[in-house]
Parts: structure tokens; C-alpha cells; sequence
């Protein structure tokens, strides 16, 4: 069996890239290890007769782009669905809701209601004019050995940051680096408002409000809220799992072959170059070039080896900090407490700056905090397909929960970090722990194993400044190609990174096109 | 009115004086246009932070600052420092002590810290050179940056014209492309390094050379002395160059002690300023800074007096410049950002100080009498120093803190009796205000406790050899000092406050928001640390706008 081009992992972005390939002509295989398509954007029956999204939640990244190349509202992605809004649950039966009701911010702070809009359109202008770069391949630093596109490229973003005028402009390099606490000081003054800006800026990364590099977090997720995103939080209809069918039918439909139950041991190298793949099962697939979906440590150290890599790749590669901090908790219920009666959006519970950093001081030591921060979502109250007649189930994503554990054993670190998001949120939802008729908590750990991310990093990486552009996954690597002609790495591990996007799939997508053009001119040639 | 002088300087810190003797001199060229310099210092002596003082009879103290190497040797050599009484006599080395075992010693000697390194692990000493390597092309690289002034990459058109450029100028751009010139020297391979270095935390730095627990808590010390991080904040391993950037006598790296205390260096610049004209007056407490119509034309002083001058410059760091000496009506009328800018502005004190008078030199466990010659670094590994940190981010002094301590009395017996001596401790974290509230005498008594108890946990029998203690916290140093916050540097040296950025966007080439006002302090770029680089910085674009006919 042979193919232009194999695809290793069918998760969105190796299916964004297989999809892209396959529209330009080529004969593209992608091979998942799982039984299903989807990687982490897949959705799971978790006790029978309840379904959830199994990692991410909440789409908002999805670059529109792609949405609109590859035409997923036909393959049957519906993305007019709801924007949903945020709220966060204060002790007390108090709580507040951002994007749509300003009059809830009143309750709390007059002041922050004010500052609010203003402040978050502020950021957003700024991500956006960020986020601009999102479907480039990262420049080479050196201006002198910069090619033409990328100078463009850079031209028009530094136009881009131009445009926000001055006052933006330097306010950006002074937050580009900060802190979110401080900023979160600087714009805001209850501890409630600053809570949740805290939230979105240390979510995905092993580090808390108090750690620089957290705005540039923040930034990132916002950037996702704009034009280079949804525009808002969605909540797919049938779960996670329906984006990556999308993205199946219109890889499918240009004729890409999707093998799922295969799962690849390592890439096939010969004199140098990449020759094809070696399943588990022994079997060889033979293609000039190999797309790695995996996350790069995975993709270095195991499917390529470090045997065909020079050193000081390896140890970039290695040092890419990757450790996991997020759990994610899935509960059956069969029935809504009050306070989540109404539900149908994003809810974080995360009360004020300082007690999502004490939680981040258990996972600095190893340890699963104490009181976890929250962000959960119940996706039957707009989709009760996902469960039986009358019932619910709940989304828990639980910060921190180490996946580098010191004294906790990985199944005591699973009891608790079940257990005490319970105990956090049964007070802002009384009456939750009764209506719990199961529970599912995956680890990072748990991540690791069944949808090998290495570290059970979701992002393939932490996104934090000495992890972006051209530093991610490595220096010298950030064009998608790894060191070994003829592999590539379309996950989320390149640029621009987490979320799902879609970017560096399609990034990594144009960089194997251009390989292959240019090959085919010397053919043709010679 | 009557304008006598030339430019007021508010504030006698070696940044201070450093710019006065500059602008006195008319810069480096002993140019024609010599100004006449009045520096105004409040207290009855000039020195701010680098100040000897008798505490305890027959001993004098270093109060604050304790070691000199940032002094940059531009400025050493052009003042003529050692003229003026100033001597730096190098240390050779830096330890932690080790209740539990063998301490770790570096020195400034490569090969031997190699070879100290290997008793440890025989990997870090091979890792070493290659740590080494990356330090010192990192230092390179920031040490060109120090005596210059910031470009400000949103002013890059050339042509555009205001008030300090009436004819358009090209110094943006050209200090961009002058750094984008060295980044190109670089390589390519050593360009991702760097940008990395930048963003990341000392501690993943670091992790990816060493494995000896200990060695890498002792290196990452310097990038978390006087900083409101720890060392697993991103951020912090770019701190390091601080330790590596200076030099002694042409010595790359090496720190000394300032013979009769760091109040030398300051006396050293002080006489060479007055050498050159500069009048000094002390005793002599700046109220307000005198606006009119957005022109900075004079200061009032406590007494009441009012003095005029063609220009106005401010060592105060910036939150006290902007909050205190200046009307917030005069800086609205300008720009209301700037407020905000200086409300904002980071500027957490986090360090306090102990200054102990010993009746003998203390023997620190697991180090050789040697280690006393040099800094003594008490801690432990990263988590050590980061559990410190986590007492201060919640608003108490760590109780076991991380210590950075000297005793210049092994090498300059001027500072204390014959056979007795002066040990300066360095006290990491230490808030400014409690989470309780206010500091008050018994929790400032528990910290000197703890303080003292840590130390005697890495040096035996210390406490018996006390004879005084004069104890600090930040909020001291602010009421001594006058530094905000007790923020050691005039504001946090995070990336959000350095270069064009520091000390306020838009406001990083040393001018004020008024005409004929600017910044000499640590608050501006390079920031803290005994450099002087802010001083001869400020001096330059000063001499400047008088050449070009800004200031009249």
C-alpha cells in the first residue's frame, strides 16, 4: 500500500491538513490508532446512555478560513448554534455574566461594569491584531536569511499593530509580558471580575495568575473570540466528536483515505528521508512524505527517534515544557441544582485571583489543589440528545491537577481532583452532589493514555512566550518541517498552536504543498 | 524669577550625582556647554541607597546596597573615580553553605568552578562551560544596550517633527537597527536561544544544564534578588545577566566591595562632581516640582523656598516623582494616561535587610573558611526559594528566607575593629506591608528572629557572636531611602518595564511629560543596581536638548 502523503493521527488538524492535501490532488492516507476519528475533539459515551465532549468543550477557535474552505457547514457542522456567554458563580447565590448582560457586573462593582466593556474590547483589538499571523508559517529571525512571503507577512502584521495607534500599541508591549493578576489590577477593581479574567488567562498552562506570561495566555484565547475565531463561545451540537465528523466527510470527500484502528510504531526512514510508516501491527505504508499529528515530543522521540536526530534538537525538543495541569470531570446527573438550572453557557467558578493561585501553589509542589478552579459546561440543556430523556451531564474542566505528581499516586490524584471539584462547586450549586448519579475523571495522566498527548498537555505545549512562533515547537523547526526531509508536524504543537483551530493544520498543509511543487518542477525539469 | 541655574537636580543617589557631574562636564566630550548643576538631597548626606553609616560604634555599615560590579566602567573612567577615593577590591567567590552536607562554591574562575562543580556531579561540571557559553553571549549582547538610550519602536518615521525634534530625526530608527544588527551577529541557531532566554523561567533555564539540587538554587539566586518573583515565574532567567554583566578593574563578571563601604562610591562621584562645579546642597527636601504651562520651571523645597532653573530632573523613582512631587492637575492637563501609567507602575518592594555587627567571623556549615571572603548565599534548591516567595505573595516575610550575605570586613579591615566584623544580610522576600496591615515592632522582631534562625541553621554557633543588629524592612527603606515601596530598583525589572518601556510607555527616553523635565533614576533604562547608566543616560539626551535649543 502507498500514498503521497500519510497523515499520523486524525485529529482536527491532521484532518485539516489530510482535507487541504487531498483538495490539491494528492493521495493522502491518514492513520489513527484510535477506533474512531477526532484525537481529543471527539465525543464519548462516558457511562451509558450519556455522551460528552471528551476533551475541549467549547469550540471558539475555529479559524473561519478553514470552516469556509473546506465548506463544513455542508458536511454537516453547524456553526450558526447559540454564541454562549459566560458567567461566573460566586458563593452565596451571587453570580455575574460577561459579553451580554452588563447589568450583572453592576451588582457587583459599578466601576468594573464601566471598565469592562471597554477594557475587554481594548484586549481584543490587540489579540486580533496578533492573531493576524495565525495562518503564516513563523519567519526565521534572522532578517537575512528571511524569505519574501514571510517579509510580507511581517510588513502587513507590523501595519496591522500600527493601526492600533499609539496609546494601543505601547499598551501591548507593556501587557505583552505581564502578568494577568496585575493586569487584572490595572483594569478592574472586585476581586470577582478580576477572578475570571484571572481564569482565562492561566487556563491551559501550569502556571498561575501571579506568573508573567499570563496575559499572553489571555491574549490567545481572546484572539480565538474575534475574527480569526468564532467570534464567541459555541457549544457543537452533538458534541466535540461533530467537528471532527466534519472534518472527516470533507477530508472524505476529496477523496483522503481515513484508516482508523491503526496505530503507527514509528516513520520509516531511509537514506535520510522519510519512506513511509510501520504500524504496530508490522505493516509498512509507504509515502515520500509523512505528516506527524502527534505532539512533537512524541513525534521526535518516538515515531521519528532520536537516532535520526541531531542533539540539539533532541534536547529542545525535550525541554518543551509540556506538563499537564488540567483534568477534565464528567458528571451524570439526573437532575439540575438551581443555581445551573439555567445553565445553557460557559460557567467558571473561580472567585477571586488569589484562590486560583493557591491552587496553582499545589500543582507548583506536585500536588492536586486543594480548591480547583472551574470551568464547566452542561451541553444537554441545548442538545439533550447526549443523554437519556430528562437528565444531564456536566463538563468540568479542573485546574490545576498536575500531571507531574511528587507524593500522589496518579489514581489518589483522580480521587481527588474529582472529589474536591465537587466540593467547590456543590458551594455556588447547592444540591449538585445529589443529583450525581456517575462520575468520570480523566487525569492528565488519563489524557496521556487515551488520546496521546504527551503530558496530557492539550495544547501540545504550553502556549506561553518561549513556546510561540518561531520557538514552538523548536527554533529551526517552526516551518513544519522537522529535521528529517519529507516529515512534517501539522499539530498543535507548531504554530499558532492549542485550541481547536485548525491553523497549524492548515500551516503545515501549505508548507507540504510548496515541497511537493517544488519537487515536482525539478521532475519535471530533469 | 531668576534662573540660576541650568538644570536642579532633585535627589543625590549615585544616579543623582552621576548625571550632575556629566551635565557639569557638558558631557563626554568636555564639551563647550558646561551647565550649571544644582543637586538638592534631603537627607544631611548624599549617597540614597549606596551609603556607609555608623550604626554601632567602630563599625560602619553598608545600609543598603552591599557589593559593587554594574558600575559601569565608562562611567568609573571618565569621572576618575579612583581619584576620588573610590577602590573596588574584587571577591573571588560565591557559596551556599549546606547543613546536610559537602556546600557548593563557585568562583569567578571558570576552570575552578568547574572542578567545585565536579565534586557534585560530574555532568553539571561538563554542562558548565556550556552554560558559560550562553551566559556570556547573552551578556554581550545586553551590555551594548546599557549606555543607550531606548529607541522607541512607534516613533520610527524619521520625519516626523515635534517638539524635541523640530527638524525630524532618525535616533529611533537607528538605535533599532543597531540592535537588530547585533541580534544579526548572533546567528541564527543562537537567535532562538535568546528570544527563549527572554521569556522563560530561571528555573526550566537552568534545569536544562544542571541536576545538582542545590548548585542550581544558588544560580538562580541572582535573577530573584529584589524581584517580586520566584524562580519558577517566567520571566526571571534573563535576571541572571545581572549577576554576570559587571566587572571590577576590567574583569568581566567579578564583584568587589567598595573600600570604607558603598557610601564610597557615592562620595567618589560626589567630589568628582564638584570638582567639575556641581553645587550639592543637603538638608534640602524637594515639595513639588514648580509647572507652568506645561513647563517644568522650578522646585519648592519643604522650607518653603522656591528654586528656578532651566531644567528640572528628578532621581526620585517614578511612582514618587509623578504621584508626590508633581500636581496631578499639571500632569492631567497634559495627559491623564500618565496618572494611570504611574499608579500603575510595578514597583513592590521585596527585600529587606539586616545589617549585624559580629564579634568574629561565623564558619558556615559545609564550606571551608574561604567562602567567608566572598557572598554567602543561604537557600536551598528551586522549591527552597519558591516557598520563600510563596510567604511574600501572600503578605508575610518568608520565614525561611532566601539570604544573600557578604562580610567586606575580611578584606577591609577600615569598617570594623581589629578581629571583629560587619556582615550584611540580604533579605529575600520581604513585603512592604503585611497582609494584617502596617508592620509593627513585633512582627518585625519575629522576621529579625527568623532571619537570625535561618542563619544559624547554616552557620553554627553565629548567634553568639552578634553584638548588633540593625533590622529593615522595605517599608523602612522607603522612609529612609525614599524608594517607594522599598523597591530596590525603582520599579520591578520585568520585561513590561524595560527598555522604551520603562519607566512609562511612551516616556522611555529619560524627557518628562512637561518641557525641560526628565528622569535620571533606576526608574529609567537600564534600571537598578549601582550602574550609574540611567544618570550618564539622562545627561546625554539632556545636553542634547540644550545643544538643539529645546531647553532655553
Amino acid at each position: 500500500m502507498s500514498a503521497d502523503v500519510i497523515v499520523i493521527g486524525a485529529g482536527h488538524n491532521g484532518l485539516v491538513t489530510a482535507a487541504y492535501l487531498a483538495k490539491a490532488g494528492l493521495k493522502v492516507t491518514v492513520l489513527e490508532a484510535a477506533p474512531q476519528v477526532g484525537g481529543a475533539a471527539v465525543t464519548r459515551e462516558f457511562v451509558p446512555g450519556y455522551k460528552v465532549s471528551g476533551a475541549a468543550h467549547l469550540l471558539h477557535g475555529l479559524h473561519p478560513t478553514i470552516a469556509r474552505d473546506l465548506d463544513l457547514a455542508r458536511h454537516g457542522l453547524d456553526l450558526k448554534a447559540q454564541r454562549v456567554s459566560t458567567r461566573s458563580l460566586l458563593p452565596g447565590g451571587q453570580s455575574f455574566e460577561v459579553g451580554t448582560d452588563a447589568n450583572s457586573i453592576a451588582a457587583i462593582s459599578r466601576a468594573d461594569a464601566e471598565a469592562y466593556p471597554a477594557a475587554t474590547a481594548r484586549l481584543g483589538r490587540m489579540a486580533d491584531a496578533l492573531a493576524a499571523y495565525a495562518l503564516h508559517t513563523p519567519p526565521r529571525p534572522d532578517v537575512a536569511k528571511m524569505d519574501w512571503q514571510s517579509k510580507l507577512n511581517l510588513g502587513k502584521f507590523a501595519w496591522g499593530l500600527r493601526r492600533l495607534g499609539k496609546k494601543d500599541m505601547l499598551e501591548l508591549t507593556r501587557i505583552l509580558t505581564m502578568n494577568v493578576n496585575d493586569l487584572a489590577n490595572d483594569y478592574f477593581e472586585s476581586e470577582a471580575v478580576k477572578g475570571l479574567l484571572c481564569f482565562d488567562g492561566v487556563l491551559g498552562l501550569a502556571l498561575g495568575p501571579r506568573s508573567p506570561s499570563t496575559v499572553f495566555n489571555l491574549l490567545y484565547r481572546l484572539s480565538s473570540l474575534g475574527a480569526n475565531g468564532q467570534g464567541g463561545f459555541l457549544l457543537p451540537k452533538g458534541g466535540m466528536g461533530s467537528v471532527a465528523q466534519a472534518l472527516a466527510k470533507a477530508a472524505q470527500a476529496a477523496d483522503a483515505t481515513i484508516r482508523t484502528g491503526a496505530a503507527v510504531d514509528h516513520i520509516l526512514i531511509e537514506g535520510d528521508a522519510a519512506a513511509g510508516v510501520v504500524l504496530s501491527t508490522g505493516e509498512e505504508v509507504r509515502a515520500a512524505r509523512v505528516v506527524s499529528n502527534a505532539d512533537p515530543q512524541r513525534t521526535a522521540l518516538q515515531l521519528i527517534g532520536p537516532r535520526n536526530l541531531d542533539t540539539m534538537f533532541v534536547s529542545r525538543i525535550r525541554h518543551m515544557r509540556m506538563n499537564g495541569c488540567a483534568a477534565k470531570v464528567h458528571l451524570a446527573l439526573d437532575g439540575l441544582p438551581e443555581a445551573l438550572a439555567n445553565a445553557r453557557g460557559r460557567v467558571v467558578v473561580a472567585q477571586k485571583p488569589d484562590d486560583i493561585e493557591r491552587a496553582y501553589d499545589c500543582a507548583k509542589y506536585g500536588r492536586v489543589a486543594d480548591r480547583p478552579a472551574l470551568e464547566l459546561t452542561i451541553p444537554t440543556l441545548s442538545d439533550p440528545s447526549l443523554a437519556p430523556a430528562g437528565k444531564h451531564v456536566a463538563s468540568i474542566i479542573a485546574q490545576y491537577c498536575p500531571y507531574r505528581l511528587r507524593e500522589t499516586s496518579v489514581n489518589d490524584a483522580r480521587h481527588q481532583i474529582g472529589e474536591r471539584s465537587l466540593a467547590v462547586l456543590e458551594e455556588v450549586a447547592p444540591g449538585l452532589k445529589q443529583r450525581v448519579t456517575a462520575m468520570e475523571v480523566l487525569t492528565p495522566h488519563d489524557l496521556e493514555a487515551q488520546f496521546g498527548m504527551t503530558g496530557g498537555q492539550w495544547h501540545h505545549g504550553e502556549i506561553t512566550l518561549d513556546q510561540v512562533l518561531f520557538l514552538r515547537p523548536a527554533g529551526q523547526a517552526q516551518d513544519y518541517r522537522m529535521p528529517v526531509p519529507g516529515v512534517y508536524l501539522c499539530g498543535a504543537g507548531a504554530h499558532p498552536g492549542g485550541n481547536i483551530s485548525g491553523a497549524p493544520g492548515y500551516n503545515a498543509a501549505r508548507e507540504i504543498l510548496k515541497d511537493a511543487r517544488a519537487q515536482k518542477r525539478v521532475m519535471g525539469a530533469a | 524669577m531668576q534662573q540660576s541655574y541650568d538644570a536642579i537636580i532633585i535627589g543625590g543617589g549615585h544616579n543623582g550625582l552621576t548625571c550632575a557631574a556629566y551635565l557639569a562636564k557638558g558631557g563626554e566630550k568636555n564639551g563647550a556647554n558646561k551647565l550649571k548643576v544644582l543637586v538638592l538631597e534631603r537627607r544631611e548626606k548624599v549617597g540614597g541607597a549606596a551609603m556607609s553609616e555608623e550604626k554601632y560604634p567602630g563599625f560602619t555599615y553598608s545600609t543598603c546596597s552591599y557589593v559593587c560590579s554594574l558600575l559601569r566602567p565608562e562611567i568609573f573612567r571618565f569621572l576618575d573615580l579612583p581619584r576620588h577615593g573610590l577602590q573596588v577590591i574584587p571577591y573571588d567567590i560565591n557559596s551556599a553553605p549546606n547543613p546536610e552536607g559537602e556546600g557548593i562554591i563557585y568562583y569567578n574562575d571558570h576552570d575552578r568552578t568547574r572542578e567545585s562543580l565536579r565534586r557534585h556531579s560530574i555532568r553539571d561540571a561538563e554542562a558548565y562551560d556550556e552554560y558559560a557559553m550562553e551566559i556570556s553571549r547573552h551578556c554581550r549582547f545586553i551590555k551594548r544596550t546599557l549606555l543607550m538610550t531606548p529607541p522607541d519602536p512607534t516613533q520610527l518615521n524619521p520625519f516626523v517633527q515635534n517638539r524635541i525634534n523640530p527638524w525630524g530625526h532618525r535616533e529611533d530608527l537607528d538605535g533599532l537597527l543597531r540592535i537588530g544588527r547585533e541580534f544579526g551577529r548572533l546567528g541564527e541557531r543562537h537567535m532562538y536561544d535568546m528570544i527563549r532566554f527572554w521569556s522563560m523561567s530561571v528555573a526550566d533555564f537552568l534545569d536544562q544544564y544542571f541536576e545538582t539540587p542545590r548548585w542550581k538554587g544558588l544560580a538562580a539566586a541572582s535573577s530573584i534578588i529584589g524581584t517580586a518573583l520566584g524562580p519558577y515565574s517566567p520571566g526571571t532567567a534573563y535576571v541572571l545577566l545581572h549577576h554576570y554583566m559587571g566587572e571590577v578593574d576590567g574583569q568581566i563578571g567579578a564583584w568587589g566591595f567598595a573600600r570604607g563601604g558603598m557610601g564610597s562610591v557615592s562620595k567618589a562621584i560626589a567630589s568628582a562632581a564638584e570638582e567639575a562645579g556641581v553645587e550639592i546642597r543637603v538638608n534640602a527636601e524637594v515639595e513639588k516640582i514648580i509647572v507652568k504651562d506645561g513647563k517644568a520651571i522650578g522646585v519648592a523645597l519643604k522650607s518653603g523656598e522656591e528654586i528656578y532653573g532651566k531644567s528640572i530632573v528628578s532621581n526620585a523613582d517614578p511612582k514618587r516623582t509623578y504621584l508626590k512631587l508633581v500636581d496631578k492637575g499639571d500632569l492631567d492637563a497634559i495627559d491623564p494616561d500618565i496618572h494611570r501609567y504611574a499608579k500603575n507602575y510595578k514597583i513592590r518592594g521585596s527585600s529587606g535587610k539586616l545589617n549585624i555587627a559580629l564579634d568574629g567571623l561565623p564558619e558556615f556549615a559545609g564550606l571551608g573558611k574561604e567562602s567567608a571572603y566572598g557572598t554567602i548565599d543561604i537557600g536551598g534548591d528551586f522549591d527552597y526559594i519558591e516557598r520563600a516567595f510563596d510567604d511574600f505573595k501572600y503578605g508575610s516575610w518568608s520565614k525561611r528566607p532566601f539570604l544573600d550575605c557578604v562580610i567586606p570586613t575580611t578584606v577591609d579591615p577600615t569598617m570594623s575593629p581589629p578581629g571583629k566584623h560587619f556582615m550584611s544580610v540580604f533579605v529575600q522576600y520581604v513585603p512592604y506591608q503585611l497582609a494584617e496591615g502596617p508592620w509593627t515592632p513585633e512582627m518585625k522582631a519575629q522576621y529579625e528572629k527568623d532571619v537570625l534562625d535561618t542563619i544559624e541553621l547554616h552557620a553554627p554557633g553565629f548567634k553568639k557572636l552578634v553584638l548588633h543588629v540593625q533590622c529593615r524592612t522595605p517599608w523602612d527603606i522607603e522612609n529612609e531611602v525614599g524608594m517607594t515601596e522599598g523597591n530596590i530598583f525603582h520599579g520591578e525589572l520585568t520585561l513590561d518595564q524595560l527598555l522604551f518601556n520603562r519607566p512609562f510607555p511612551g516616556m522611555g527616553q529619560y524627557r518628562g511629560p512637561f518641557d525641560n523635565f526628565y528622569m535620571c533614576g533606576s526608574g529609567t533604562h537600564p534600571g537598578g543596581g549601582v550602574m550609574g547608566a540611567p544618570g550618564a543616560n539622562a545627561a546625554h539626551e539632556m545636553l542634547k536638548d540644550f545643544k538643539r535649543g529645546v531647553v532655553q
